[in-house]
């Protein structure tokens, strides 16, 4: 059977750590690609990397962390931020990236789904939403709408419309990220995940506002993920990735937890 | 010394860091000659069956590939490539390698809740012992990322299975070709583990 997935995610601002509070603060907390060491070794399932900063001159940079962490960290993993085209999508995985990720140059333009997924494979192109809850419309019957720029910009996109647009333009999975969650640690938001979970046939990630273990239990179980996405609460050393599968192998939740090798294991790290 | 199989599969790249990260010295190749007289083999690939069988067939992999199996050294297949050395793929019907008889098949799930492709941690149960396997524990998770998956004709090619809404063979092998379904380059250190085992594997069973 396969297991939940704990996925954690790291915003690079010109090749450092950062973390966002609903969007808007960010203040940078370290090395990216040393974090990155710290959960693989902790049994962490994957990794996302968010450039922040994305402008063409911080591509180099963000290049570089990209090859620094394929070539240490032996877990798949995928970068957004700045994806643009298809150069950009193969440049990336080229340095290592696994998957890459498309968020509001996707809104501007759908196509550059089905591009990237043609070149470099479905299973390699994650589709990251910005999800704000609204009143319901007649052009936003859910309640749930697509923004960009941080949450700033609505777009008058239906988040659910464009949950099953994404999978049908080859998207191979689908981070669903709410805005008004994120950075709150008061949890994710169960209603948006399930809503999009259960309309798609690819795995959906959640991510927003996880604080607590039960957080993932909730989302994992009555949100209908299949994986969450975890930050703040690992980034600052609340919780460690371990402690988090510890707790949801306890409510029955099927996660990994990897086997300590001893001294003769390969971990790839130096 | 591995070669490893180059024939723009997308995850090429990965396999060789993997080997450099346990000490293992890789070289690519597309160049047939390269692969025929290679000491060992690594076939690695991500993608469509289609695609990857149109490039295996323009550099003349297919027949150096042969060659290199009969001559018994160690050859390891991934993902794509633990599908395309059977005789067919029922992804757009190609027509494959044909080094171990069977072909790939799509998942075919009842439960509307399993989603295709199959993405993430799964635990591995060996059905039968291999130098390659060996030391992998009930519980052992790989990293799978795939819709089809390798189904030969001989049950007894069948090296271990997962689970996904039923059983399937991950892992098959006949003399000195193994391959594995899941990636043992992005499978952490249990991963690294079985690239290195197969470096030192001497391609009997």
């Amino acid at each position: 059977m396969l297991s939940k997935r704990v996925i954690s995610c790291l915003d690079v601002r010109n090749g450092k750590l950062a973390k966002s509070v609903r969007f808007v603060d960010t203040k940078d907390i370290g090395d990216p690609v040393e974090k990155a060491r710290e959960y693989y070794r902790d049994g962490l399932d994957e990794l996302v990397f968010y450039d922040i900063t994305a402008s063409s001159e911080d591509r180099g940079i963000m290049l570089d962390v990209v090859e620094k962490v394929a070539a240490e960290v032996f877990i798949p993993f995928s970068v957004g931020g700045g994806v643009r085209s298809v150069e950009d999508a193969s440049q990336l995985r080229l340095a290592g990236a696994e998957k890459i990720n498309v968020n509001s140059a996707a809104v501007k333009d759908p196509d550059l789904i089905a591009r990237c997924s043609y070149a470099i494979g479905a299973q390699s192109v994650v589709l990251s939403m910005d999800v704000k809850r609204v009143d319901k419309t007649p052009q936003i019957p859910s309640g749930f709408e697509i923004v960009i720029q941080g949450g700033r910009k609505p777009m008058g996109i239906d988040a659910i419309e464009w949950a099953k647009r994404g999978e049908e333009l080859g998207a191979g999975e689908l981070v669903v990220n709410s805005i008004d969650a994120d950075g709150t640690r008061d949890g994710y938001d169960i209603p948006l995940t399930r809503a999009i979970a259960d309309v798609v046939g690819i795995p959906v990630i959640a991510s927003g506002g996880a604080g607590k273990p039960e957080h993932l239990y909730d989302v994992l179980t009555e949100g209908h993920a299949d994986a969450a996405l975890v930050a703040s609460m690992v980034h600052y050393g609340d919780y460690t990735v371990r402690s988090l599968k510890d707790y949801l192998k306890s409510r029955g939740i099927k996660v990994r937890m990897p086997r300590d090798l001893g001294q003769q294991g390969p971990v790839g790290t130096t | 010394m591995i070669t490893i199989v180059d024939y723009n599969a997308g995850n090429l790249r990965s396999v060789k860091r993997a080997c450099d990260a346990v000490g293992i010295e890789s070289v690519f190749t597309q160049d047939p000659d390269v692969v025929r007289k290679a000491d060992r083999l690594i076939f690695p690939g991500v993608g469509a069956a289609a695609s990857a069988m149109a490039t295996v067939k323009a550099h003349s992999l297919d027949v150096a590939l042969a060659e290199a199996k009969a001559r018994g050294v160690p050859i390891l297949g991934i993902c794509i490539g633990a599908q395309i050395i059977l005789e067919s793929s029922e992804e757009d019907d190609t027509a494959a390698i044909g080094l171990i008889e069977g072909k790939a098949v799509r998942f075919r799930l009842e439960d509307p809740g399993l989603k295709v492709p199959h993405i993430g941690w799964n635990e591995v149960r060996v059905e039968r012992p291999h130098p390659v396997l060996a030391g992998i524990e009930p519980g052992d998770e790989f990293y799978f990322v795939h819709s089809y998956f390798p189904k030969p004709k001989d049950p007894k090619r069948v090296y271990a299975t997962a689970d996904y809404g039923g059983s399937f063979c991950c892992a098959l092998g006949q003399d000195n070709l193994f391959a594995t379904q899941f990636h043992p380059e992005k499978s952490g250190p249990l991963g690294l583990a079985l690239l290195q085992r197969f470096s030192k594997w001497d391609g009997s069973c």
